[in-house]
């Protein structure tokens, strides 16, 4: 960890007021960090160096010049150094640092969170979808575990291990395979115990116009045949109609329904990652307008159309779960390459029919399966390596999204809170574990990740309490196993705490959800203390009877200020990155940790007048000639004198 | 003509009503005076329902078989019954005849103009007595509790036969300094004599909010000398104070073509004027239809509902309400200067920013009483005219008079901040939703009336009953207390990015699926942190527990001297 450069009185400026903070900037090889100077309320911002999006240098001022950091975890920094050689320097190290040519230079190659090998392998082990497929109940008297991709030779985007109908044989698979584009022919990806009803995966049909596949259709039949409670299966393509038509003229396209027998085909819809990037992209930019009028917001959350591609998605998912658990029918699922809307209908849907996936452990073993090992690009989508920028979408985060609305909707479903959801988006970008690198298993294998990278999974589960939903109620589940969500359109809601979670000043002030879980702790300590005096009491041969509860006046006190920028975040996020760098280059700790000061202004819980701009009342009102103008957030106010 | 003149049929039995989420019940149907009464006898444990006249905000009558013979077997109408809570039910009626009746008597009976005719003049619980004390607490009261206002301030009664000022209540809270004779003329100068008074004096600084209405300085730049001393006054000795113009600098320019105006710098020159631009009347009156017919449709689509969401500007009002509020704190709080908040007539916007105000600076308002006392004050004493404000609400095909949801704006950003600071208030949404219904229809006399003259007139104290006084009692206040609260000093400043706003689903998705769930999930939410409370809240466990370990602590030390000896 060299540390190549600091700058002092460095200004950080909010970006939603005129608030400003002065510090030292410090850039290491991994992270650029800001430290705050002023000593009662030093904050400290690590930015990773992956999590960097795009640097721009902006025209210089009189105060200095502006450099501005755009982060993929949605944090967006503005900050003005004094000299412009310092920015300049900063700006072109930072270019050079942004772009990793080779995975080795990644960070999860050199993070290190002091483990020794033993415990990294068991993190590794610690998700087995051999074992999760065994939990589903298969292999079974229908479906079996394949060979045939066992050397990556039949589709390289695929794991080895793939689980087919019995009666679909190698030459039908081959067959099948060659064509599907990619390579990607049907497979199981989850099967529904109760109906015997499968959900199967792969990429589009090479139809053309008119080209069929006699493997193929077979590929289909025996997918159905294995499913005795239900004559047919769907084929979903997640398309817009359009888009699948498009592709025929490329010698691509859909199922013939005459050339299949008993397949009922639909089209749900989803739009293509070009449009999911562009319309992310359109709502980062409303929401982060400063003095956003209430209809600016609204017309801009409308026009861009995120919204409403989240709702596509979840109807998706419900077309699925519906097909599946009420009709008992296996579905087929694919779009262009089946690793973007397949994964997330598939992953989504398998959510929504199955309890497990919505413990931690569970969603963990979702991810690993439909995400991970069928191979969603998230080299590609999440540009980890200067990739072409036409590859990068969020469609990962969507489905993140979509899962964050259903925790919205069965507040006592899910084993999780939001926090989860968004410390594994956090480090899907963050390169800093190496679950998330690359595009497919096999090339995973050929980086040998698991001999030289940490798994995520093991880090989560170890601060686990911090992910816990204190309402999480398995009784609800073992009642409602599958989950019927509404789709009516006031269910979507903008996810604030994603898509604006460094912006502070706009959170909750106070998260019942942090208060519940700060009540379960600090029990838990008491409980813990109790037991520990009890013990010794006993060594002293002292009966403990029953005290007498005294009640001392109860101290109103605020509850304790969370250390992460969030409110009700648990911290965590810098815990690691503290750990392992080199404290010498600062001199002092990390002081996220120190309480907050209540110096000049007391606050609830950080909220204040200056954060929130109701109007800033500007200037010394000593002066009584004052000029008479003052500009507000909410409009300009003239003060007429 | 006597009430029940209009009732041309009482009863018809075979009735089917339709209500969202339920099954369709028959029963039988009945129109009193003041309330529809529907009770279905199927089992014995018969159902019931009970819906004041006055709730009805619109009645909608299709008849079948309009052209056969009136009394033809199957021959019925079907009557939709829109209710200012939102509800929305379906009455089929067997007989066109009796179906018509009955919306004829519905329409004459839910929109009686005389105070005296309502039912809260006729509501007689037998647990509750007419000469049980009505009301929270009053002006002089007020001025008793508040130790810091004694110095400087005082009680004036100038107004005691309500001829200063009609709307403003008999006591009102001005400046020691300023006799009687100055507010006389200061009222002359205000609209409606609503001369400032105040509204809230900071227990931190002692720095005030004050209202009233706006100066009639009128084209020619009239001036008033007594309104001049007694703003003066307010800010005594410190060298400024803000005056917050609910209108545009514009709107306030016009203003003074009608007659009004605003204080002009020159002739109050310790007073900095801030203009913010609030909606009023008609236009928020539009706002609550517009938003409700958009919640009634669930087919949006997410565009369309965003569109229709974005259109009505309900949220655009709370954002404007909160963000005024928010610069009075900071005028208040921050600054350390005094305030004078006023549109117009001082009637509506006036009080909903200087209550929110309140609300986030006092911690004392964020209890159930508090808060209750804070609307009395406020709303009901200051004048907020509930009569013609609250006649209809979003669902009226008549045309509209004087109606403006002002007072379900204010409930709404109470809710937004409560959203915000969850753990602040005493009070839980339950409260804030019971008051929206209550405003639009009661059982009780607490919002009758458009001022406390007219209560006066009518006899309001004498002959209804308190709905705050009930809602204090231990065994109803209960159901409204937030179990999260936990009290705080300090201002709880909302952040008003419009990205920390929400749509009030508790309130205008109430009668949807929607709420179905969440109600569902809401119970279960709060009886898992209640029990939580219970098991593990600092009230009982963590202090039962600690005072264990401390006990534990000294019996060791005392085991440990035992064991030198």
């Amino acid at each position: 960890h060299t540390h190549i450069y600091t700058v002092e009185q460095v200004k950080l400026l909010d970006r939603f007021s005129n608030k400003s903070v002065t510090g030292t900037l410090h850039l290491t090889a991994t992270h650029l960090i800001f430290v705050e100077s002023n000593s009662t309320s030093a904050q400290e911002i690590w930015i990773l160096h992956h999590h960097i999006a795009s640097v721009e240098k902006l025209s210089l001022t009189t105060s200095g010049c502006p450099l501005l950091i755009q982060c993929r975890n949605f944090r967006l920094v503005h900050f003005v150094i004094p000299r412009e050689r310092d920015c300049h320097d900063i700006y072109s190290s930072l270019l050079r640092l942004l772009r990793p040519v080779s995975y080795d230079e990644l960070y999860a190659f050199s993070y290190n969170p002091k483990q020794n090998d033993q415990e990294r392998e068991e993190g590794w082990q610690l998700i087995d979808l051999a074992a999760e497929f065994e939990r589903m109940g298969v292999p079974c008297d229908q479906w079996q575990l394949t060979d045939v991709n066992r050397e990556y030779k039949v589709c390289k985007t695929y794991p080895r291990d793939l689980y087919v109908p019995i009666t679909a044989s190698k030459p039908i698979i081959v067959g099948s395979s060659k064509f599907r584009s990619k390579g990607r022919f049907p497979v199981l990806t989850y099967f529904y115990q109760e109906k015997k009803a499968a959900v199967c995966r792969c990429s589009q049909p090479l139809s053309g116009f008119s080209a069929r596949c006699l493997e193929d259709e077979h590929m289909l039949q025996a997918i159905s045949k294995a499913n005795h409670n239900s004559r047919y299966i769907y084929v979903m393509d997640t398309r817009p109609k359009l888009n699948a038509l498009a592709n025929r003229a490329a010698g691509k396209g859909y199922e013939n329904e005459d050339n299949y027998s008993n397949i009922r085909f639909q089209f749900v819809g989803i739009e293509n990652i070009h449009v999911m990037r562009g319309s992310l992209q359109k709502l980062l930019e409303v929401v982060g307008t400063r003095s956003l009028s209430m209809t600016d917001y609204l017309v801009g959350l409308e026009n861009s159309g995120w919204l409403r591609h989240i709702k596509a998605i979840m109807d998706a998912a419900i077309f699925l779960a519906k097909a599946v658990t009420v009709e008992g029918a296996s579905v087929l699922v694919h779009c262009s390459d089946g690793w973007d809307r397949t994964a997330q209908v598939c992953a989504l849907g398998s959510l929504l029919m199955d309890p497990y996936y919505r413990t931690i452990k569970g969603f963990m073993v979702l991810i690993e399966k439909d995400w991970i090992s069928f191979g969603h690009k998230f080299a590609d989508r999440c540009d980890q390596l200067d990739p072409d920028p036409k590859e990068v979408s969020p469609i990962f985060t969507q489905f993140l999204e979509c899962v964050w609305q259903l925790t919205e909707q069965f507040p006592q479903a899910f084993e999780f809170s939001e926090w989860f959801l968004i410390q594994i988006h956090e480090h899907v970008h963050s390169c800093q574990f190496g679950n998330f690198l690359g595009n497919s298993q096999r090339q995973r294998e050929d980086l040998q990740l698991k001999e030289r990278t940490y798994s995520l999974w093991a880090h989560l589960l170890s601060e686990k309490q911090n992910y816990l939903n204190p309402l999480f109620s398995p009784s609800v589940a073992e009642s409602h196993p599958v989950l019927e969500p509404s789709t009516q359109a006031y269910h979507f809601k903008f996810w604030r705490n994603m898509y604006n979670q460094y912006d502070r000043s706009m959170h909750p002030r106070q998260s019942i959800l942090k208060h519940v879980l700060t009540l379960q702790e600090s029990k838990r300590e008491l409980e813990g203390t109790v037991q520990a005096l009890k013990t010794k009491l006993q060594k002293f041969g002292v009966s403990t009877s029953p005290l007498k509860p005294q009640t001392p006046p109860r101290e109103r006190s605020l509850p304790p200020r969370p250390q992460s920028l969030i409110l009700g975040a648990p911290l965590l996020s810098r815990k690691e990155v503290q750990q392992e760098e080199d404290k010498e280059v600062f001199g002092e700790e990390a002081r996220e940790d120190a309480p907050a000061s209540t110096g000049g202004e007391r606050t609830v819980e950080g909220s204040s007048a200056t954060e929130n701009g109701y109007g800033e009342l500007m200037g010394s009102f000593g002066s009584k000639n004052e000029p008479g103008v003052v500009t507000l957030e909410f409009g300009v106010a003239r003060m007429t004198c | 003509m006597e009430l029940s003149e209009h009732i041309k049929t009482a009863n018809v039995e075979d009735v089917t009503l339709r209500r969202p989420f339920h099954p369709a019940l028959r029963g039988t149907l009945c129109v009193t005076s003041h309330h529809l009464l529907f009770s279905d006898r199927k089992d014995e444990a018969s159902w019931q329902l009970l819906i004041l006249l006055k709730n009805i905000d619109a009645i909608e009558k299709s008849v079948e078989n309009l052209f056969g013979y009136p009394r033809a077997v199957g021959s019925s109408g079907t009557i939709t019954i829109k209710c200012k809570d939102l509800l929305v039910l379906q009455l089929e009626i067997p007989g066109m005849e009796e179906c018509l009746n009955i919306a004829s008597s519905i329409e004459a009976l839910s929109s009686l103009e005389s105070v005296t005719e309502m039912y809260p003049f006729f509501y007689r619980p037998s647990h509750l007595t007419l000469n049980g004390p009505w009301g929270l607490s009053s002006t002089e009261q007020y001025y008793k509790q508040t130790e810091r206002l004694w110095d400087r301030w005082r009680v004036s009664t100038v107004n005691s036969d309500y001829s200063v000022c009609p709307s403003y209540p008999s006591a009102v809270i001005v400046p020691r300094e300023v006799d009687d004779d100055k507010l006389i003329h200061s009222a002359r100068f205000r609209q409606g004599g609503r001369f400032p008074v105040l509204s809230y004096c900071h227990h931190r600084n002692g720095m005030v909010i004050m209202r009233s209405s706006q100066p009639l300085t009128g084209a020619n730049k009239k001036r008033c000398k007594e309104d001049e001393l007694l703003l003066q006054a307010v800010i005594d000795g410190s060298e400024l104070g803000y005056i917050i113009d609910l209108r545009s600098a514009q709107q306030a320019q016009q203003a003074r073509m009608t007659g009004g105006g605003f204080e002009s710098k020159s002739f109050y020159s310790h007073w900095k004027r801030i203009h913010r631009h609030h909606e009023r009347g008609k236009v928020v009156q539009e706002s609550l239809i517009k938003l409700v017919e958009a919640c009634s449709d669930p087919s949006h689509s997410v565009d369309r509902w965003l569109s229709k969401l974005e259109n009505s500007k309900w949220l655009s009002h709370v954002h404007s309400a909160l963000s005024t509020a928010g610069l009075v704190v900071e005028c208040v709080e921050r600054d350390g200067h005094s305030v004078l908040v006023h549109g117009s007539e001082g009637t509506d916007n006036t009080l909903l920013v200087s209550s929110l105000a309140q609300l986030i600076l006092d911690p004392a308002s964020r209890t159930v009483t508090g808060f209750l006392c804070l609307l009395e004050r406020e709303w009901i004493q200051a004048g907020h005219p509930f009569q013609q404000r609250c006649a209809h609400s979003a669902y009226s095909h008549a045309r509209l008079k004087q109606e403006c949801p002002i007072f379900l704006l204010l409930l709404d950003c109470v809710w937004q901040v409560w959203r915000q600071f969850p753990l602040a208030l005493e009070f839980s949404e339950a409260l804030l939703l019971r008051l929206a219904q209550e405003v639009y229809a009661s059982n009780y006399g607490t919002f009758l009336c458009n001022s406390e003259q007219e209560r006066c007139a009518a006899g309001v104290k004498e002959n209804t009953h308190c709905l705050f006084q009930s809602l204090l009692r231990p065994d109803i206040e209960e159901q409204y207390l937030n179990p999260l609260y936990e009290p705080t000093d300090l201002a709880i400043w909302p952040s008003v990015h419009p990205q920390s706003l929400q749509l009030w689903t508790g309130l205008f998705l109430r009668w949807t699926e929607y709420a179905q769930n969440m109600e569902e999930a809401r119970e279960e939410v709060w009886s898992i942190v209640k029990e939580h409370h219970e098991q593990a809240g600092p009230d009982r466990t963590n202090n039962t527990l600690s005072t264990h370990c401390d006990t534990l602590t000294s019996f060791e030390n005392l085991m440990d001297e035992l064991t030198i000896l």
